[in-house]
Order: structure tokens, then sequence, then C-alpha cells
């Protein structure tokens, strides 16, 4: 397999854990909400999913588990910054915190375990075919459902009635409300949605990815995530344009180290950060951008009568 | 203000009442906003709710809605007793709702906007289905445009069509007026006049006496959460109602003749690009404003009026220093608190969260736009000085409060408003600008503001009123203007003028100043 | 039967200092359940997390010696966050604040500068290095409207990779078998002892100093004021004439000057050298402390003992419990979010409604 065609792979597996964190990200902050929890979430869908698939030797169960643990934690997000009206940025914070350390708790003891993880597919005949084979049939299976995620996700928000539903409630709680839709129900499906999504995106990183366990081994990807949400100023494809851009980067270290150059690794290990803030300060800039896209009661906090 | 035309036949008093409610009563923590209210519809028939801010009216429409829930009292509905829970169960009953404040998603398209409210699952014929009925009712929309392109009073068509669509048997209109120009005014009451012959019945909630007195067939008047009073609004007079409203005569404030003298406040050519891709681009605006008259500008909502007091208050800086000139001296460029040392007060449109912290003390909120007084010594506070002016504006505006500790939020609106009224005018400024100064405050403390804006312009303070209570601006200014999308008209002494040529002059029927074309209607 | 929140109009000053009280209590319940559920016997887990380790005169130093940072750091946070500015990069601050400090330390340590002036020049470089470092997120928010929570986050991970490289490589210690470490400063640049026969130091004293001023500066300045008003209502801030980005830059600058003075006291202190870690969270921890503190500078000094004794505890479990010491970062984050639970007490009051039975 040729370079490019390897490079091409790596980015786009590099880049699948931001997919999953960003679309779900993208959904909750359509409906008004600022879930920075992010990083907290994919963590512990990391180290959960990691778990229960080296108990149960079965790495698509341990996938779903972290899901699951994630939206679990989610839903605490979503009681106290929903139900109880706190802070948004806080709570996110707070569920961030948590998360990091719940995280490094629940995996002490798995930290040099080893599991069978999931390995990129091979179609026979397909996957051989030359340059298309492997770029259309050798990528990993979780990053065929990212793609799965991005088209579900764009149908929902600009075809159905459900996606118009919570971009109205993201746009103007007030008017959903008085129109008689559910907001707070409607932010919580939401909420779990992503937190689900973050799951998945730290599941892949410790049962694809790796596969293994290390603490704190998002390294920083679900505020990445956040960064790109902006990024794409709330446009699905554009995330998905991003997190593949941003995958890309990240290989840049290790291709750099294979190529010779002589950088210290720490300082090729910054480029993702700075990158990072690079292109948020480009986006930013364009407030008339933000203006337009971002929904207009993004973190605001919101009380019914 | 609106020609009375001849109000369309009364329906058959002996009818069974389509809405009947009784003894409905709702309590919150600070005020029962409804107490014991008893009120019956017939079918047909377009039936006032009447009374000041404050009476209760808005919550006992969002009561019948299904938005609160009552306390006691029961609700019947052709017959039958309901407990509306949610406004989906209202529509399903065939009660539609017209709110004041417009429950509309600006980004998404008309269209959009209208299959969010309606029940049915029938999508595709939605949009002809839109051009039919507001066709028909004189409201003339199209399903592609995108909401924050519409002007306000064509916002308000989307939200009638809204519930139109679902053929309502009784549809609640909320204060509908105050978005619209004087012939749109008009044109609305056709609409309803049509709806309540094909045997709709109409609430409407007003505060306006000459609206009701041309449009409505019955009237119930709260006051203070309890009903006062049920008339034949056509054999009343304002007096009689005013009467029923609030107890007692509406106060006329005293007025002396104007003298004015040089220029306080001067606008010259202000050109101010919207902020907001939602908002209304400033064009060469020019007026100014004597020490000693009361200049009042009039407009219906989203023409401008949010962007020129934000570049005069010094929210919003401009280039050029002498687009603005305060008693004589470039203040283009000077930022809001520089403004204020050189004597300018403003009093905005939104008490809570701009005119005044909602979570601080009124002494902390005094501390706000104050700075004269001996308040700060070398960027130090002292709390004795802040608390002794706050207990002055308290006192000398009659604001109720149990102290200068209460919390801004737990103040009334009327008494809220006093205050912020009282400490701009505790400054001692030249220049004065308010903004609706009257907006959802009760009667008296209305009066009152009013009153002090007077005695402020005797006094020989320049003082700028933007309003979009035309009545209130007929009454108190001295000179009035026109906002109309971007672009201000020649001011001209009140008694020069009439009620129906600042009509025209709202819906963009304007002198040509490269105007370009004139606004649709409404 | 229904529960729902009625607003108060009037925010209860009661509930808002309470409310840590309850989430403290709240959080020993979850600790209780989270002894049991690991097998170990609460009430025993409960003496060695939080009263061995303040039982004798050399646990109390190691209490307040642990509690300087978190102090320092939270009343830099905290003035940033009544205005609505949030600064999450303290750790990297305080990173970038321990590497200023501790490279002139590495480079005057052996000449004869003497402590009283050296000391005092460390702190000084390591308050600007902190303040550079949150000069970038301030700027970048002033100028492109950048999300400072997300760049001040991003520069973290740059700090620690800048140390990383520098004790790995050009500060390495040539004398230290390859491990990536510094050199150890020399006496003169280290903080002399407060209290004989434990390691606390003379940044405490600078801690309370820093609180003192804070306090002043909150309750009394007009500045502090209008902070506070651009935290609560931006748009009153505004229409008061209150200067926006004067508040990102106080706000991300307080935040950047006690983070890196915290980093300085750090190495200068127990550490004594340049490290790949210099903190073990204080950055973060101190975000915590600041919100359970109420953002107030009495607030923030409680608090901070308070996460000082969780952060003893983690290592007192580890020591006697054989419970890992990432327990620590669990109950912090447990320990916040109960606090946000309680916060809602502040502006709201539970209100139990029973159904109005139909007519």
């Amino acid at each position: 397999m040729d370079t490019v065609t390897q490079l091409v792979l790596l980015s786009l597996a590099a880049g699948t854990p931001l997919v999953f964190a960003a679309l779900g990200e993208l959904v909750v902050e359509k409906s008004g909400v600022l879930n920075l929890g992010v990083e907290g979430m994919m963590l512990v869908g990391a180290v959960v999913s990691f778990i229960v698939a080296a108990r149960t030797q079965s790495p698509w169960l341990g996938v779903a588990a972290g899901a699951t643990a994630a939206a679990a934690l989610s839903v605490i997000f979503a009681v106290i910054a929903l139900t109880l009206r706190a802070n948004q940025v806080a709570t996110g914070l707070a569920l961030s915190l948590f998360g990091v350390g719940l995280s490094a708790f629940a995996g002490r003891d798995y930290m040099s375990v080893v599991i069978e993880g999931i390995t990129p597919i091979h179609v026979p005949a397909l996957s051989d075919l030359p340059v298309i084979g492997k770029l259309v049939f050798g990528h990993n299976p979780l990053v065929y459902v990212s793609w799965m995620l991005f088209a579900a996700v764009q149908l929902f928000l600009f075809r159905t009635r459900a996606g118009l539903v919570l971009r109205a409630v993201g746009e103007s709680p007030q008017s959903a409300h008085a129109i008689g839709y559910r907001v707070i129900a409607i932010r919580y499906a939401a909420v779990v949605f992503g937190g689900a999504c973050a799951g998945v995106g730290g599941a892949f990183l410790a049962i694809a990815y790796t596969p293994s366990w290390v603490e704190g081994m998002t390294a920083g990807r679900g505020w990445i995530a956040l960064a790109l949400v902006v990024f794409a100023t709330w446009k699905p494809w554009r995330v998905l344009v991003g997190a593949y851009l941003f995958g890309s980067v990240t290989l840049a270290q290790f291709q750099a180290q294979a190529a010779g150059v002589d950088v210290p690794s720490q300082l090729l290990a910054m480029l993702p950060y700075l990158a990072t803030i690079l292109v948020l300060a480009i986006i930013s800039r364009d407030a008339m951008a933000i203006r337009l896209n971002a929904p207009a009661s993004l973190g605001k906090p919101y009380h019914p009568e | 203000m609106a020609a009375p035309t001849t109000p369309h036949a009364t329906p058959a008093a002996d009818a069974a009442p389509r809405l009947a409610l009784s003894g409905i009563t709702k309590r919150y923590p600070a005020v029962v906003a409804n107490d014991r209210v008893d009120l019956d519809v017939l079918p047909g028939e377009i039936h006032a709710v009447l009374g000041e801010n404050g009476a209760g009216k808005s919550t006992l429409m969002k009561i019948i809605y299904g938005v609160v829930t009552p306390d006691a009292g029961t609700m019947r509905w052709e017959g039958s007793t309901v407990q509306v829970a949610n406004p989906a169960q209202a529509r399903r009953l065939g009660i539609g709702m017209v709110f004041q404040h417009f429950s509309l998603f600006d980004t998404l398209t008309v269209g959009e906007n209208i299959r969010l409210a309606v029940d049915d699952t029938d999508a595709k014929s939605l949009p002809a289905r839109i051009r039919d009925v507001s066709q028909r009712y004189g409201l003339p929309l199209d399903p592609r445009r995108h909401v924050h392109t519409m002007s306000v009073g064509e916002r308000q068509r989307v939200e009638i069509v809204r519930c139109l669509l679902q053929k309502p048997r009784l549809l609640i209109m909320d204060e509908p007026t105050s978005v619209l120009t004087p012939q749109a005014v008009l044109s609305l009451f056709d609409t309803l006049r049509t709806l309540a012959a094909e045997g709709c019945s109409i609430l409407y909630i007003s505060h306006k006496l000459d609206e009701i007195r041309a449009l409505c067939h019955r009237a119930t008047v709260l006051r203070a959460g309890k009903v006062t009073g049920q008339c034949d609004p056509r054999r009343e007079t304002a007096a009689s109602l005013a009467r029923m409203m609030i107890g007692g005569e509406l106060p006329h404030p005293q007025h002396r003749e104007a003298t004015a003298g040089a220029p306080a406040l001067v606008v010259d050519a202000l050109d101010v690009r919207a902020a907001d891709p939602f908002g209304t681009t400033l064009r060469e605006i020019s007026f100014a404003v004597h020490a000693g008259e009361i200049v009042g500008i009039a407009g219906v909502s989203g023409n401008g009026q949010k962007e020129l007091l934000a570049a005069l208050s010094g929210e919003r800086t401009q280039a050029r220093r002498n687009a603005i000139m305060l008693c004589g001296k470039p203040a283009g460029r000077l930022g809001a608190a520089a403004r204020r040392r050189r004597g300018l007060a403003f009093v905005p449109e939104e008490r809570l969260g701009r005119g005044a912290v909602p979570e601080m003390s009124l002494a902390e909120n005094a501390l706000l736009t104050t700075r004269k007084g001996g308040l700060v010594r070398r960027g130090f506070i002292r709390g004795d000085a802040v608390r002794a002016c706050a207990a002055k504006i308290i006192d000398a505006f009659g604001v109720r409060t149990p102290n200068a500790e209460a919390a801004a939020r737990s103040l009334s609106g009327g008494n809220l408003q006093k205050f912020i009224v009282g400490r701009e005018i505790s400054q001692q400024p030249k220049v004065l600008i308010a903004a609706q100064p009257t907006w959802g405050v009760d009667v008296g403390a209305s009066a009152q503001i009013r009153q002090a804006l007077i005695d402020l312009r005797d006094q020989g303070v320049a003082v700028l009123v933007v309003s979009e209570e035309l009545d209130e601006l007929m009454e108190i200014s001295d000179r009035l203007a026109v906002i109309a999308q971007g672009r201000l008209s020649e001011p001209k002494p009140v008694h020069a003028t009439s009620a129906e040529e600042i009509g025209l002059l709202m819906a963009g029927a304007h002198r040509t100043q490269g105007a370009g074309v004139p606004a649709a209607v409404g | 039967m229904r529960l729902f929140l009625e607003a108060r109009p009037q925010p209860s000053q009661i509930a808002a200092w309470t409310a840590p009280l309850l989430a403290t209590a709240a959080t020993l319940v979850v600790g209780f359940i989270v002894f049991k559920a690991l097998g170990r016997n609460p009430l025993a887990a409960f003496h060695a997390f939080f009263v061995q380790p303040v039982a004798s005169l050399y646990g109390i130093a190691e209490l307040l010696l642990k509690a300087t940072p978190l102090m320092i750091i939270a009343t830099g946070l905290a003035i940033g966050y009544r205005a609505n500015v949030w600064n999450i990069g303290a750790e990297g601050q305080l990173t970038m604040g321990a590497i200023a400090g501790g490279g002139l330390a590495l480079w005057l340590g052996e000449s004869e500068w003497p402590s009283a002036v050296l000391l005092p020049l460390m702190f000084v470089a390591g308050a600007l290095a902190g303040m550079a470092w949150a000069a970038i997120p301030a700027w970048l928010r002033t100028r492109f409207n950048a999300n400072e929570i997300l760049t001040s986050l991003m520069l973290v991970y740059v700090a620690t990779l800048y140390l990383s490289w520098l004790v790995h490589g050009p500060w390495r210690d040539p004398e230290g078998y390859n491990f990536p470490q510094s050199k150890l400063f020399a006496d003169a640049a280290l903080l002399p002892n407060l209290l004989a026969e434990t390691r606390l130091n003379v940044e405490f004293l600078v801690a309370l100093a820093i609180v003192a001023i804070a306090w002043v500066f909150v309750r009394r300045h007009i500045v502090g004021f209008e902070m506070r008003v651009a935290g609560l209502a931006p748009a009153a801030a505004n229409y008061a004439g209150i200067d926006a980005r004067r508040n990102v830059w106080l706000g991300m600058l307080a935040g950047g000057a006690c983070a890196g003075i915290a980093g300085v006291g750090e190495a200068a202190g127990p550490i004594g050298q340049l490290l790949p870690s210099m903190s073990p969270g204080y950055g973060f921890a101190a975000i915590i402390v600041a919100f359970v503190g109420r953002l107030h500078p009495l607030g923030v000094a409680l608090a901070s003992l308070l996460m000082s004794l969780l952060y003893l505890g983690g290592e007192s479990a580890q020591m006697n419990l054989a419970l890992p010491s990432a327990v620590t970062g669990l109950f912090q984050g447990t320990l916040l979010f109960l606090l946000l639970a309680a916060d809602v007490l502040v502006n709201y009051r539970v209100r139990v409604v029973h159904r109005t039975a139909a007519a």
C-alpha cells in the first residue's frame, strides 16, 4: 500500500473520534445547550468500553457500553444545567473534571491490559483493488459508522420535522415553549445523544485506534471537538472536513519524525493544539458568520414561566 | 385615532356562550394575577378584555391557551368543562392565540414557522394553504420568505395566519396594534370583522380605549386581577371606560408652551451600519433637540430605533466626531461613560438586564450610572454616599420598595422604571433620552413619568423620546419626527401634523432623499 | 403531586453561603457510598481520608502548604469569573510561571545573589510569565472574539509539552542519570521555611496577602464593581459605559499572574527543581475552589482548605487504604457538581404542588 493511501487512511482514522464527538456536540448546541464536558465523556466512554471489552472479550459490546456510560454521565449534566438551571459553562467544566477523575479511577487496573480491538475491515477482492480498494473498503468499521452518523445527523436536522423543532428550540426556546413544545425534554434528548456520540468517540480511541487504555488518553480531543463545532459554523459537513484536517495535523508529528525532521517530538506534538487556536481565531473573527449560524440561544439559561 | 366605522351586528345575546370562565384565580409569589375572574364570550363576538398594564389580562389569556394552569376556577368550552393542559390541547379545542411578543423563529422561513405550530401532518400542501388563507383575509404572505427579512407588521401576519390555518373558533389577540401603523390597524380591524362574521369569536386584549370602542361588541374590564365591570364599549365614552379601568380619571399631564433654547443635541448625517445581521441600517439621520423642548421620534418597532439609541447613548461609538454634538462639542467618538460626563442621560428600553442589573440592589444600581456626588473617591466606592443617593431617588420618585437593598428584579415594572428614570434625572443632565418610557408600566407610574419628562423640559433640559406609542408622543412632544427603515423624517411641531400623516410616514411614504422604494404597508 | 422551581424575587444570601456546606455534606455521603462499594469500612476510610492527614502539626502544615497555591490561583481566577471571563488555562499559566522562575533560579542560583533579592525576582518573573501566557487568550478574545475557554485550555497542553521538552532536553540535569528533570535549585533560590520540621514556607504569607488585596478590590473598588456588573448583565455594563475589553484583560491577567506566582511557589518550594509535572492539577482544582468559594476571596480561602484536605486524603488513602490517588479527582468533580446543584436554591425556591381536583 503506497504512502498516500496510508496517510489518507490514518488521517481519517485519527479524525474519527473527533467526528463522533463533534457531531454529537453539534446536535446538542443546535438545541441551544453548550456542553463543555465532552472531554470527560470521551474519557469515560473510552475506559468503560475498554473494561467491558476486556471482561467480555467482545469489543462491540465494549463500544455499546462506552456509549451508554457517557450518555449516563451527560444525564447528570442535563439535570444540573437544564432542570436545576445552573450555569452551563460551569456545569460542563464540572462534567469534564469529573469525567477525568472517574476514568482515571475506574481504569487504574487496566493500564497494561491487552485486548483484541476492532481492526480495519478487509473485503475479499474489493479491498485489494488498486488505489480505491483500501480507500473505500479498507477502513476501520467504526469509520463507516461515523459516516452513517454524519448522514443521519444531516438528514435529521434539515429534512425532518423533529430536526426542525430542535433547531427552533435552539433559535428561541421561549417561542418554542409558547407554541407548546417541551423545550427541556427536547434538550435532554439532544444532550443524551451528544453524550452517546462522545462515548463512541472515546471508545474508538480505546478499542480501535490504539487499542489500549491510558489515563487521559484523549489528550484534549474533547476540547478540540468543541472548537471544531465553532470552526464548522454548526454545519455537519464542515465538521467532517475539519475533523479530518485535524486528523492529518495529528499525524504530522509522526510523519515528520519518520521523515527524520530534526524537531523535538514535544514541539511537533504541539501542532494540533496550536492549529486549534489558529482555526478558532480565524473563524470567530467573522462575527457576522457566527451570528448567522450559531443557535441564538446557545449557552443562555432558559427559564420557563 | 382610528375613525370609527360601523361595527358589525351584535351576535344574538341569548346564544350559548362559546367560552365561559368562572372563578379563575392565579397567584404568584408577589401578586395575585387573577382573582375570581368570570368571563364569557359568545360565538361570532368580538370581546374586549380591557385593563391597564399589570391588570392580569395576559395571565388570563395564557390560562385559556394552556400556557399557565389556574390555581382555582373552571373553564367551559362549548358547553363542556375542560382543563387546558397545554397549547397543543388548546389548539385541538379550536382556540388560537396571537401573542404580543411573537413566537417566531427569525432564521426560518414563513413556511417552516407555520409548520412548527400547525399540528396536522400534511406538509406538502402547506405552502398553498398559506397563500390561500393569507390572501382571503387580507394578510398576503410568501411562504418562502425568511422571517428576519420581514417587518414587524408582516411578522404579525405570520402569527395570525398560523392561527387561522387551524380554523379556530376562538381567536385571542394580545395587544395586536402596538406594532402597526394607524392604516394597518384599520386593515386588521377589517380582517377581524370578517372572521367574526364567519362565526369565529375573538378575544381582544388591549388598553387602547378608542380601538375597543371602534371594534368590539362587549368588553370585560380588569383591574388588579379582578373584574370591575362589563359593558358595550360602543355605548361608552373613553372617560367612562377609563373610570372602570383605573377607578378614576385618566391623568393628563400639565403642559406649558415650550420656549426652546440653544440646540443641546445635534445629530448630523449619521450613518450607522447594523451590527446585527437582522438589524436596520441608519442612513443620513439629521435632527436637533433644543434645550427646553421635547422631541419625539415615532415609528413601528424594527425601523432603526435600536440602532439609533445605541449610537446616541454611546453604547456604539461613531468614526466621525461631529456626527453627534452634545452641548456644542463633538461627541461622536465618546463612549457612554464619557457622554454621561458631558451631561447626557439615557433611559433604555429594556429595564432588567440593561437599565438595571436584576440581581443587584437598588443602591448598587444607582451606582451603575451615577458617578457625581462623591460616590467614588480615588477609585474606591463610598458605601454611605451610594446608599444615600439611592434613598433620595426612591423618595423623590415614589418608588415602592422596602429599602435600597432590595434587588432590582423584585420591583414591579412601573416601580423599576420610576427608579431608572429617577436615577437618570437625578444626575441633572443637559440632555435626556428616553426609549419607550412607559412600556409595560401601570397608568399611575406612566403619568408620573410623563410629568417628570415635561417638568424636566420646563427646567431647560433637552429631551428626546423614542416610542412606539403614538398617543403618548403626541401628548408630550413639542416636535415630532418619524423613523422608518433607518431614515428620519423632518421633525414638525405637533400641532402642525396629524396622526394620519404620521401613519403614512411610518409606512415609508417618505420625502425623497434618495429614499428608494417605499416599504410595504404595515 | 409535583415539585417545581419558583423564582425568588431576591437572591437568597443564606442559600449562597449554605450551598457550599450542603455540597460538602453531600460529597461526604457520596464518599461513604464509594468506600462501601470498594469494600472498605466507610468509617475507617473517612478517618484515613479526612482526619488522619491533619492529626499532627506536620499534617496541618501540609494542609496549608497545599492550600497555598490553590488559594492564590483561585483568587485570581475568581476575579475573572465574576466578569464572565473564563480562564481555564491556569494549569498552563502555572507551568509557564514555574519555567520562568525556575529558569531564573537555574541561571542565577549558583551566583552570589542573596535569597532576599533572588526570590522576589523569581516571583516577578513567574507572575510576568503567567500573565504573558494568559494574555494570549485575552488578545484572541478581544481581537478575534475567540472563546477563551478553548484557547486557554489548548495552551495548557502547549505549556506542558514545552516544559517536557525543556526537562528532557536543554535543561536536563547532566548528572541526573538521564531522568527528565532539571538541576536542583541552589539554596538561595528555595523558599525559606515558615514552620520548623514542616514543609510550610513563606509562600503561605504571600497567599494571605493576595487574598486580602483581592478582597479590597472586589468589595470596595469601582473596577471590581464594574467587573461584577459585566458578569451579571453585559448589556447593562455596555449601557453604563464599562469597557468590556478592559474586563477581559484584567480578568485573564489576574488569573495568569496568580497562577504564575503559584508555579514559582511549587518550583521553589516543595519540589525544588523543574520536573515534567509541576503540579497535581492545581490549575484545575483551583477552578473548583473558585466556585465552591462563591468567587469571594474569603470563601475561596476556606474552600482551598477543603480542597487541600481532599488532596491529602487522596494521598493518605493511597498509603493506608490501598486506594488509587485518582479517588481525589473523583471527589473534586463530585463536589463541584453538587455545589452547582445546591446553587439552584439561591435563585429558586422548591415548591411542592398538589394538583387541584378537577371541578
